[in-house]
């Protein structure tokens, strides 16, 4: 008991003497992002020609999916009731949102490697965050070629789709973009969370990031009915696009959800944000009790 | 310092120069092994059970054990990498597990197996990361570098990449990346774990000035006893999660009740030398090995051989710990059983 008020006492005069390197945590989140990122940027320029290589062939790989999409409609005229200009407005939101995602978080599935290999431990003696630290490893610029692949797509869908612009739909599309981005952090972080509890569940992961991208490609139509009241509800990766860009484009809602819920989209993110925040703490509370 | 004194949890008892303390320290671990397809069975392993030591500022202390005695998990509890199921530990006043970035500032961690360095980057750049994520002052950063960059001989190597360098190369820069930000401890995870008789000389005689010019207090862990014959006037030996011995080299020897060895060449072949208590281990045409209480003297053991036998040479071999070690625990399991 005495021990217990004591080592109270201890650490409230500790934090009370002063964090001697002020600045808010997520300062300090977004410094070791930047640093450490930095770092990984230096690494890979160190092979050029290879750092040249592997942004074309990500552009390239990414775009294929696009060809597929194309390839389709050289048969058919209409995807789930969806133009060709629609669905490149699907996807080109998806792809962008993913690249965002995928840009800055999309290397935490490396964490289970090196948990795996104990180098996990390092970051762990650093004086930084590690959720920042874990983010920013092999971060690797040339995701940039999902992203601009992704852009290219939605300007593209942007001026050939034919809606009547009003406020409420141009807002939506940065909206879309933003929160889609965040939602796919979100999962990323969460299935970082879950590699503390199996470590090698980075497959798992990327089955519900890169296959919820691929997945929000296509309008909610051609699939069915239970499917996406899983995606909508389980994983709110129907938040990305298909509710919000159902209103721009004035299309019947997925499970006749309100037509308010294409708004939702930034309150689904922060949510997200939060319970996968929470997955994390619980993930590394229980690295940090069971060791490896 | 003015934290540890003014630490109130610090024991009246306990002395106060105390700079990392344990106190009953335990850790848990839950282990679930499959036994069928679904089924698993849960155990619970004892790592560290009920560790109790104190490291005054400014000691060097080995940490020794066999594999999976519990060393490491002592050692990432320390620098709060992993939370204590039980008892009480403080580095610096720090509760490691609680403030894990806080004390981050004021340790140094070498793990001798994994690197801090970044693989692909000049050894410069590594250097440069630490100068700013510890957001160490400009004039104490250029001061630090300068001098561990004489101390390690590393002045060719700051503009080759890590992956070009050798395991001592590399090892010299982790210890160096570990130090720039003038830690109060620095924690050696098997420091010379691989690495050439000169590579090891160079580590061992950096860390002995170290610890005498900086009075940093290091704490290292080891499978060479060299290491700790060399430099740590203190042992602490665990086994199975326990302290089975704390204190000096020199004591582990009468702990272990060990025997020095005398080897003698005789003139020509003889009968095996007989002075008690000394006997006879071996016997190969002239030479011959005698075994003695380590706590005797040598010297009046080889006066009476010297006086009673045809001695040409001698030699006296000190046991080493290793073999003192094993007997420990062999005494120790001897114990448990009966």
């Amino acid at each position: 008991m005495v021990e217990t008020s004591a080592s109270g006492t201890a650490r409230t005069a500790g934090t009370g003497a002063g964090e001697p390197f002020g600045g808010s945590r997520a300062g300090e989140a977004l410094r070791a992002y930047r640093l450490i990122a930095g770092m990984w940027i230096r690494s890979s320029m160190t092979y050029r020609t290879s750092f040249v290589i592997t942004v074309l062939g990500n552009l390239l790989v990414t775009g294929l999916d696009f060809v597929a999409i194309l390839l389709m409609f050289s048969q058919v005229d209409s995807l789930g009731g969806w133009s060709l200009p629609e669905v490149a407005f699907l996807y080109g939101l998806s792809a962008t949102a993913f690249g965002l995602a995928d840009l800055t978080f999309g290397s935490m599935d490396v964490l289970g490697g090196r948990m795996r290999d104990g180098s996990f431990d390092i970051l762990l003696v650093r004086p930084a965050p590690v959720l920042a630290q874990v983010a920013a490893d092999h971060f690797a610029l040339r995701r940039l070629g999902r992203i601009t692949q992704g852009v290219l797509v939605l300007v593209w869908a942007l001026l050939t789709v034919d809606v009547d612009w009003t406020a409420a739909k141009v807002l939506l599309v940065p909206m879309m973009l933003v929160s889609g981005g965040v939602i796919f952090c979100a999962l990323f972080v969460a299935g970082a969370a879950f590699q503390f509890l199996a470590q090698d569940a980075a497959e798992v992961q990327n089955a519900f990031t890169y296959g919820g991208t691929t997945l929000l490609q296509y309008p909610p139509t051609v699939f069915g009915k239970d499917f996406v009241r899983g995606v909508t509800f389980l994983l709110p990766l129907a938040f990305v696009n298909w509710v919000p860009a159902a209103y721009v484009l004035e299309r019947p809602y997925p499970l006749d959800l309100p037509h308010w819920a294409a708004f939702l989209s930034p309150l689904v993110a922060a949510v997200c944000c939060a319970l996968a925040g929470l997955a994390w703490r619980a993930g590394l509370r229980s690295y940090r009790s069971t060791g490896s | 310092m003015a934290d540890t004194n003014t630490d109130p949890s610090t024991q009246a008892g306990a002395d106060t120069d105390a700079f990392i303390e344990l106190d009953g320290v335990e850790k848990v671990f839950d282990v679930r092994k499959k036994t069928g397809f679904l089924k698993r069975e849960r155990r619970q392993v004892r790592a560290v059970d009920s560790i109790s030591f104190t490291v005054p500022r400014g000691e060097m202390v080995g940490y020794i054990g066999p594999n999976g005695a519990g060393k490491s998990t002592t050692i990432k509890m320390l620098t709060g990498i992993l939370t204590p199921s039980g008892g009480r530990l403080r580095v610096a006043g720090i509760d490691p597990s609680r403030e894990r970035t806080r004390l981050a500032h004021r340790i140094g961690v070498v793990f001798g197996q994994r690197t801090t360095l970044w693989w692909d980057l000049p050894l410069l750049d590594s250097y440069k990361l630490m100068h700013r994520m510890y957001r160490i002052p400009d004039a104490r950063y250029r001061e630090n570098l300068d001098r561990l960059v004489e101390l390690l001989d590393l002045s060719a190597l700051l503009d080759v990449p890590v992956r070009q360098l050798s395991l001592g190369q590399r090892m010299r820069g982790d210890i160096a990346a570990a130090l720039l930000h003038d830690p109060e401890v620095l924690y050696l995870d098997e420091p010379t774990i691989g690495l050439d008789v000169i590579s090891k000389a160079r580590v061992r005689e950096f860390l002995r000035e170290l610890n005498a010019e900086r009075g940093t207090t290091v704490l290292l862990t080891t499978h060479d006893l060299q290491d700790i014959e060399q430099l740590c006037s203190r042992v602490m030996v665990i086994d199975h999660g326990r302290l089975m011995y704390d204190g000096p080299l020199a004591g582990l020897h009468e702990v272990g009740d060990s025997e020095r060895v005398l080897v003698v060449d005789l003139e020509r072949e003889l009968p095996p030398i007989e002075v008690p208590p000394a006997r006879v281990v071996k016997v190969e045409g002239p030479r011959q090995w005698l075994a003695f209480p380590a706590a005797e003297s040598a010297a009046v053991l080889v006066a009476r051989v010297a006086a009673e036998y045809p001695l040409v040479d001698l030699s006296v071999r000190e046991p080493d710990i290793e073999t003192v070690i094993a007997k420990m625990y062999a005494e120790q399991a001897e114990r448990a059983i009966s």
